[in-house]
């Protein structure tokens, strides 16, 4: 029989939720990392045994952490577990995220948009994001704030920046969200090997068609009241994209504000709000079989960040956005006032297949019927930051 | 040999216990301790240090011999006590709640 394993990053550690194709009955092992935060986390599609995660802290900046037993052990890529290093020279720098403005290879290291509208230099502070090939184990790509595309290609010992994003000459007016200024979400096209999309909090959604090098703001259509120009080409606070692998033109959005489509890979978006009880929010995600019936948790307001009138409710739509359900059963209907963050929604592919999230409030809800019903899997941890979902054999 | 105290979140990266101990070729300075410190123990590599800027990183600092080194520059020589391992060079985090 299938299982899943889910991964869950919080503010204090990393989690891991285990459970056979029946997804009623839970192990769950942890903390993992313990104090630290949490990210993300990541299996590599071509290897679920290997998993990657985003381990980071005010005081100690930033680490990566590998697993290659399925989150038994972990390591930092270049330092196998258990082992204590020799002296000398260390053997990798998976801990290094150098902005590349070199000669050859970079972009200068220019200036954002600070807060205030002044320009900021671009600072590395944390790894928010782990994509992990589709078809290799060793490559994978962070999504870093500042904003920037970093890549591996020996499982995570040695980081490269893809620099062309960053360099894209729209980088002056980037500007940080709330949270910073970060690169959250990363997709890996399944059907052309040289096209990846991205978003950046804010700045907005962007697409390489070749690998990285060259990259396109895909911003037509979205309209934002919260910058000079609503309908500028950068500077969109874009939550988070979804993508159906089956269909990879087609794609979802969760901005600040706006539940967006777009049908012609990024080229532009149409609003799909309709009728949610509110079209801020977070996660949006896309169910496994059924490229057309997509997932949000609608969120009160970019000043209350919290579910509207005390509801934790998840909301449906089959036809691709527009017309909405909401999904209620087994999630609190009173009184509950916690949030649900960009990375913090996964799917696994069983038939039917699982839908996750987890709350700031410590708890992980799970659905084995594609959100017609819920229950939490654990009610207690910390704040949870990010849910990624594996499908094992 | 050279005793350095880590804070807890450092230990357990780095697999070791309460202190490490190590020797330190040349001038015993700031930079030369956490020189060698990161080359014994490369998992600790950015940090203490940022490892493009070298700079500290904000919410550590460094103590030896009740006295707080923290903003004396990086090549000083530390104390003798330091030197001679009588006492250890203390890198400490900023108490901060959350």
């Amino acid at each position: 029989m299938s299982k899943v394993r889910v991964l869950v990053g919080t503010r204090k550690g990393a989690f891991i939720l285990e459970s056979d194709g029946k997804r009623e009955k839970w192990d769950v092992s942890g903390p993992h990392f313990a104090g630290w935060e949490m990210y993300h986390l990541k299996g590599s599609p071509a290897d679920p045994n290997r998993i990657y995660a985003s381990q980071s802290s005010g005081w100690f900046g930033q680490m990566i952490q590998r697993s290659d037993d399925g989150g038994k052990t972990w390591h930092q890529p270049g330092t196998p577990s258990g082992e204590l290093p020799a002296p000398g020279p260390p053997k990798a720098a998976s801990n290094k995220f150098a902005y590349d403005a070199s000669a050859e290879t970079g972009k200068p290291l220019t200036t954002h948009q600070w807060y205030d509208g002044t320009q900021h230099p671009w600072e590395f502070k944390r790894v928010w994001h782990l994509e992990p090939s589709l078809t290799d184990p060793d490559v994978v790509y962070a999504g870093v704030e500042d904003a920037a595309l970093f890549r591996s290609t020996d499982g995570g010992q040695n980081w490269h920046e893809l620099s062309g994003l960053r360099g894209h000459g729209s980088g002056p007016k980037w500007q940080p969200g709330a949270g910073g200024m970060c690169l959250h979400t990363i997709i890996l096209d399944p059907s052309d090997a040289g096209r990846i999309f991205i978003a950046i909090s804010a700045a907005g959604a962007f697409r390489t068609d070749d690998g990285g090098k060259t990259w396109k703001p895909i911003n037509r259509g979205l309209h934002s009241q919260t910058i000079p120009n609503p309908t500028a080409e950068v500077g969109h606070c874009v939550h988070h994209v979804a993508m159906h692998r089956a269909r990879p033109n087609v794609l979802f959005m969760q901005k600040h504000w706006d539940v967006m489509r777009s049908n012609d890979a990024g080229d532009s978006w149409q609003e799909v709000s309709g009728n949610l009880p509110t079209d801020f929010g977070f996660v949006i995600d896309v169910h496994a079989h059924e490229p057309e019936t997509i997932y949000v948790v609608p969120i009160k307001s970019d000043s209350e960040h919290f579910v509207p009138d005390g509801k934790l409710r998840v909301f449906r739509s089959r036809i691709g956005g527009n017309e909405w359900e909401a999904l209620t059963k087994g999630l609190p209907q009173s009184n509950c006032y916690v949030n649900v963050l960009r990375d913090a929604m996964a799917i696994d592919s069983l038939d039917k297949c699982g839908v996750y999230f987890g709350t700031s409030g410590g708890q992980v809800y799970a659905s084995a019927d594609a959100g017609d019903s819920w229950a939490p899997i654990v009610r207690d941890l910390p704040a949870v930051l990010s849910v990624e979902v594996q499908t094992l054999p | 040999m050279i005793r350095v105290i880590l804070p807890h979140h450092l230990r357990t990266l780095a697999h070791v216990g309460n202190e490490v101990e190590f020797e330190v070729k040349g001038a015993v300075t700031q930079r030369s301790v956490l020189d060698a410190l990161e080359a014994r123990y490369p998992m600790l590599r950015g940090t203490i240090r940022d490892q493009v800027t070298f700079q500290r990183r904000p919410f550590l600092r460094f103590f030896a011999c009740e006295e707080d080194l923290t903003h004396e520059p990086p090549d000083s020589p530390l104390p003798d006590a330091v030197r001679s391992g009588a006492e250890p060079f203390i890198v400490l985090g900023a108490i901060a709640g959350g």
